[in-house]
């Protein structure tokens, strides 16, 4: 699927590369940089009801890139949607530009939170479920991405272990698993979340059906997390 | 008398009622309190159990959807153990809060180093944009948190104490009061310290300032009470000694002074006992302060 944006000009997943290649001045990307382009564009494309043109609309999605290193998928994702403009992209990094190696949410239009720091993003997605539960709004969804080896924060687990029994329906996780994690146990993500009481998906990565599918489960009752597997980071 | 905190839970309860962007955010400590604004409004009141990084995380995902969240629990797991989440949850986030801490410097000193968080408002002041109120009796810390919780999305920390005046005095949530006027010196009293700082400064002829806003400090004030009082400036804080040194020295950079930043010490005493034994310890009561303010302005005149 394509959009449009502003100027009337279409991106779809096949201008992700080259989009990339403005900040990167490589069209070729190693899975370390690509490790959650696949994960980003099904969301934006197909799950997350976001609108660039009201990027603070109350009743959006929330969607929190939790892990903020290595950006350059999240912003070509939001450039291809119409969040930022495409000519943004070559200043990446630079003193004038909006785009740091890290995102920081009072420059750029459409991104939730700042990040950079591993750990931030759940505890604050947890807050923003119940932030809207209490105010009523029962339609947007939240999400928030993180890191397989992110998970070793123990913020993390501190969220997990709330957000289970407090039945945070709203609340969804993707762990995008590129093995980065020094010490970890195969299937030990899932497990994790499923001990607190969340619903477990663990899908492939870059299948994007099969994401698709795993991030529209129904969880009633329940946060739900979807591990996304990808190649290994040191394959 | 009551104490500050239990003040706490009753007027957070009827901000509830009034303001719907107004919750509240615990961490087990304190829940007892606020048991009734569980029940009645149990969306807006979470208590996340024994988790300060997701308290103050929760806290700030609350805010950016647009609530006013209080946060509450002791100094030491409010400001302390999960700094970097006040530091990039709020502030980096651009989004506010009104943190409320209890325990204070030693609060309990039974309870010894783990429950004491001295520290605490010299933290605050490696950031930007906190507004710290300090209250010096539990009339005041109303006050005061019905300032914090209306300051928009400011970033409000209220630090309440057992320690307390016998008297509530008309506090802003802005200025420093004008307790007393003299012209060998001024003393800047913060919160809980005012009483023993009026003993101590019975007779000396010396202005004695009252602060229970601390940050941002009101260096107009100062300035002012210096232009009769003159320019050796007493500090007396309830939490590590000399944290307002540098603000105070700022606001009389135009001027030769001064400062002398008395409060809780750095050393840790490794000892229990009772709140008045640490003050003693401290060098914090009145006759320690009578003793060290007066050497200092008689130091000041004869250097003069």
């Amino acid at each position: 699927m394509t959009t449009t944006d502003a100027l009337g000009r279409a991106y779809g997943y096949a201008d992700l590369p080259r989009l990339m290649g403005l900040m990167t001045g490589d069209e070729k990307h190693g899975p370390a940089a690509t490790s959650t382009l696949d994960v980003l564009w099904v969301l934006y494309d197909r799950v997350l009801r976001v609108d660039p043109g009201r990027p603070d609309a109350p009743e959006r999605d929330r969607f929190l890139l939790s892990k903020g290193h290595g950006p350059m998928a999240y912003y070509a994702v939001l450039a291809a949607k119409g969040f930022l403009p495409v000519d943004w992209l070559p200043g990446f990094g630079s003193y004038d530009s909006p785009l740091g190696h890290h995102p920081d949410r009072t420059l750029i239009p459409g991104v939730e939170i700042s990040s950079g720091s591993l750990g931030h993003g759940l505890p604050i997605a947890v807050g923003t479920a119940l932030g809207l539960r209490a105010q009523g709004l029962h339609r947007p969804r939240v999400w928030v991405l993180i890191g397989d080896a992110e998970l070793d924060e123990g913020s993390n687990h501190e969220a997990i272990a709330f957000a289970g029994p407090a039945g945070l329906e709203r609340l969804h996780t993707v762990v995008v698993d590129n093995a980065s994690a020094v010490h970890a146990r195969p299937g030990g993500i899932a497990a994790r979340f499923e001990a607190a009481g969340w619903s477990a998906v663990t899908v492939d990565g870059r299948d994007h059906e099969k994401l698709y599918a795993a991030f529209t489960a129904a969880h009633p009752g329940r946060p739900h997390v979807v591990v996304a597997r990808v190649e290994p980071k040191d394959a | 008398m009551d104490t500050m905190r239990d003040r706490l839970a009753p007027v957070v309860t009827r901000l509830l009622q009034e303001d719907p962007r107004v919750a509240v955010v615990l961490a087990e400590i304190g829940k007892d309190g606020f048991a009734e604004a569980l029940r009645r409004y149990p969306d807006r009141v979470i208590n996340v159990g024994i988790r300060e990084q997701l308290l103050v995380g929760a806290a700030a995902g609350m805010a950016l959807t647009g609530l006013r969240p209080v946060v509450h629990t002791f100094a030491s797991f409010l400001v302390e153990r999960p700094f970097e989440q006040v530091k990039l949850d709020f502030g980096h986030q651009g989004a506010g809060a009104v943190l409320v801490s209890a325990a204070a410097s030693y609060d309990w000193p039974a309870g010894g180093y783990t429950h004491m968080a001295p520290g605490d408002v010299a933290l605050l002041d490696t950031l930007d944009g906190w507004t710290v109120h300090v209250p010096g009796h539990p009339d005041e810390a109303e006050t005061l948190l019905r300032h914090a919780v209306a300051a928009g999305d400011d970033t409000v920390y209220v630090r309440l104490s057992v320690q307390s005046n016998a008297q509530a005095r008309q506090v802003d949530g802005e200025r420093f009061l004008t307790v007393r006027e003299g012209r060998g010196g001024v003393v800047v009293a913060v919160g809980p310290l005012l009483d023993a700082v009026l003993e101590a400064t019975e007779g000396l002829d010396a202005t004695v300032l009252y602060a229970t806003t601390v940050r941002p400090f009101d260096g107009e004030a100062l300035r002012r009470a210096t232009r009769t009082g003159g320019t050796d400036v007493v500090l007396v804080e309830p939490y590590l000694a000399g944290t307002s040194t540098a603000a105070a020295s700022d606001a009389l950079a135009h001027v030769p002074h001064r400062v002398l930043g008395l409060g809780v010490g750095r050393a840790e005493l490794r000892r229990y006992g009772t709140v008045e034994q640490h003050t003693a310890a401290h060098g914090l009561d009145a006759a320690s302060l009578r003793q060290r303010i007066s050497g200092f302005f008689q130091q000041g005149a004869a250097g003069a």
